[in-house]
């Protein structure tokens, strides 16, 4: 089985190729760039070294994971047009991976908590809570849109290390230190794994793909987390409305 | 198209609004297949596009939307020469989603990869039901984002002589519907209920740019309905939304038809084609049609499924451009204002 990985949900722009026997799995290749946001001018290209350094022949490719949201509504519109683009044209299956659990998978076999954090920007967070077995992702708290300080309340409750990743990490780091969780157990992981790699997607691909959990591309979309926010300012409009009347 | 040639066939996709399209293009005149997946009832609780909402959708649909064009026209991917898209202008998050796919499509398809302008698609839709239509001709492109006199001196080759210095002419008819009630999208609705009216009813303003005769601008034309229908309400006097929407429509079709008038005889041309949205607007075309034959002058336009945005039109100036060996890189990224014969390789 190979597995072509796509990841542009954040700053990183991130492409892999990936593949297992059944038994034994490699990373073929992996391209990861945390530099300037232009994934549109970026992504395929760097698809386009990988294909050409790897001598991958694109039809051999058995399906395209992709880091399918939350994130920058734009970088996910890249990578899931780019994956439904490919997964056309070579007839083949995506596999939509929550960014959050990709993340969370960059510190597979930990003991500690894991918990990704990307800013979500007005005071909020996308996040989830996550640990391992092995191997296996066990996902805790399901990836939500929630603010920094209730992300705290959420992660009292654990006795062990809490490792944090993500490029909520910067943002929040004092005051999950100082003030949320201070007196905790926690970490920040080091540079080599504290942002996305669609190597931990295309590794997040190889078991969805083994457990069927995949679509055609057609159906494919992101799982942005949020709506839009004229969608939401529309909502907001039409509850005052009904509050109004209720009174 | 001598016998001996292979026919060229063109994806085209067209995402920078709120249509997302595909269509399949033979030799840049025969369409094969052209499919269109509208959004404007989803706008309308909005009173407009809102891009992000848009972008939504485009991406949600792009690929049934391709899929329907293929198989409509009876072809697969491999026996498609190239992939053309819209690349600018237009929303830039709606482009991204047509790029994006595009790219990905003419790579693993090892199709070349031709970005085409907006305006130049809309130019464009005029060959394909007028094949006789060859450049040199001069072309008025009016729509909700665009008002452009554009002078086509070959294919794919056009000088901007005019533009608006303000809204759009499709823009003011949105502003202008909504303002008397009749919603969105403005032009097919103001455009209906001017029948019942008199459009000399009310003498709204004809605004001439100084020292750019070719030049439009609107804003004032809209102010002064916003105006008119401010005096009445403080009078307490009833209006007539039909003698409103006819005196406004032919205020903007007056300054449309006499600058491109003043560039018929300015460049001398026999032929002018009009292109976008606004189109189809009937009294538009009524007032073209009457001003061109009496300076002998042959007048095109599109039915009005090729007015409005779609992607046929893209792969008509696609091929245009495959001819003419234009290729793009898988690096191509959308161009929000990209301007009309501006050229990113």
């Amino acid at each position: 089985m190979r597995i072509l990985a796509l990841d542009s949900s954040g700053l990183v722009a991130s492409v892999a190729v990936a593949e297992t026997d059944g038994k034994e799995e490699q990373l073929i290749a992996e391209y990861t760039v945390n530099y300037k946001k232009t994934h549109s001018q970026t992504l395929l290209p760097m698809l386009d070294e990988v294909a050409k350094m790897t001598e991958l022949d694109m039809e051999s490719v058995d399906a395209i994971a992709v880091a399918a949201g939350p994130g920058s509504f734009t970088g996910l519109r890249i990578g899931s047009a780019t994956a439904k683009g490919l997964g056309l044209a070579l007839n083949k299956p995506l596999i939509a991976v929550p960014t959050l659990e990709g993340l969370a998978y960059n510190l597979c076999g930990t003991q500690a908590v894991v918990c990704p954090v990307m800013d979500a920007r007005r005071g909020q967070v996308y996040t989830g809570i996550y640990e391992f077995q092995g191997n296996e992702l066990i996902t805790l708290e399901g990836q939500m849109a929630i603010a920094i300080e209730e992300l705290g309340q959420r992660l009292l409750k654990y006795d062990r290390r809490i490792v944090f990743l993500g490029d909520g990490v910067p943002v929040f780091r004092e005051i999950l230190t100082d003030q949320l969780l201070a007196g905790k157990d926690i970490s920040f992981a080091p540079c080599n794994m504290n942002r996305q790699r669609a190597a931990s997607v295309a590794a997040l691909g190889i078991r969805y793909y083994r457990d069927g959990k995949f679509e055609s591309a057609a159906e494919h979309e992101p799982d942005y987390l949020r709506v839009s926010q004229a969608e939401r300012e529309r909502r907001e409009r039409r509850r005052q409305l009904q509050d109004e009347a209720s009174y | 198209m001598m016998e001996d040639q292979k026919d060229v066939l063109i994806l085209a996709i067209e995402s920078s609004c709120d249509e997302t399209a595909a269509a399949v293009v033979k030799n840049g005149r025969t369409v094969l297949s052209n499919v269109i997946s509208s959004q404007i009832a989803l706008h309308t609780l909005y009173g407009g596009v809102v891009p992000e909402i848009a972008s939504r959708k485009h991406i949600e649909k792009i690929n049934q939307v391709i899929e329907a064009a293929l198989s409509e026209a009876e072809v697969t991917l491999s026996d498609v020469d190239a992939i053309g898209v819209t690349y600018g202008p237009g929303l830039v998050g709606a482009l991204l989603v047509g790029v994006a796919e595009a790219k990905a499509i003419a790579y693993a398809a090892k199709k070349p990869l031709i970005g085409v302008h907006h305006i130049e698609g809309h130019i464009a839709a005029n060959f394909i039901e007028h094949s006789e239509l060859k450049p040199p001709f001069l072309s008025l492109v009016v729509s909700g984002g665009h008002t452009h006199l554009v002078r086509v001196k070959d294919y794919g080759k056009f000088d901007i002589i005019g533009r608006t210095r303000d809204d759009a002419a499709g823009e003011a008819f949105d502003k202008v519907a909504r303002a008397i009630g009749l919603g969105y999208p403005g032009g097919p609705k103001i455009d209906k209920v001017s029948r019942e009216g008199n459009p000399e009813a009310i003498v709204f303003p004809r605004a001439h740019v100084e020292d750019a005769p070719y030049d439009f601008s609107f804003s004032g034309v809209k102010s002064a309905v916003l105006n008119y229908i401010n005096g009445c309400r403080m009078k307490g006097e009833e209006y007539s939304q039909a003698d409103i929407a006819a005196s406004f429509q032919k205020a903007v079709t007056d300054v449309l038809v006499s600058n491109a008038m003043h560039a018929v005889s300015e460049f001398k041309v026999d032929k002018f084609a009009i292109a976008g949205g606004v189109a189809s607007n009937s009294a538009l075309r009524q007032a073209m049609r009457s001003a061109c034959e009496k300076r002998g002058v042959r007048l095109y336009y599109p039915s009005p499924v090729y007015c409005t945005d779609n992607a046929a039109m893209i792969g008509v100036a696609a091929y245009y451009e495959y001819i003419a060996g234009t290729r793009h890189g898988w690096d191509l990224n959308a161009v929000p204002n990209l301007k009309l014969g501006e050229r990113y390789e």
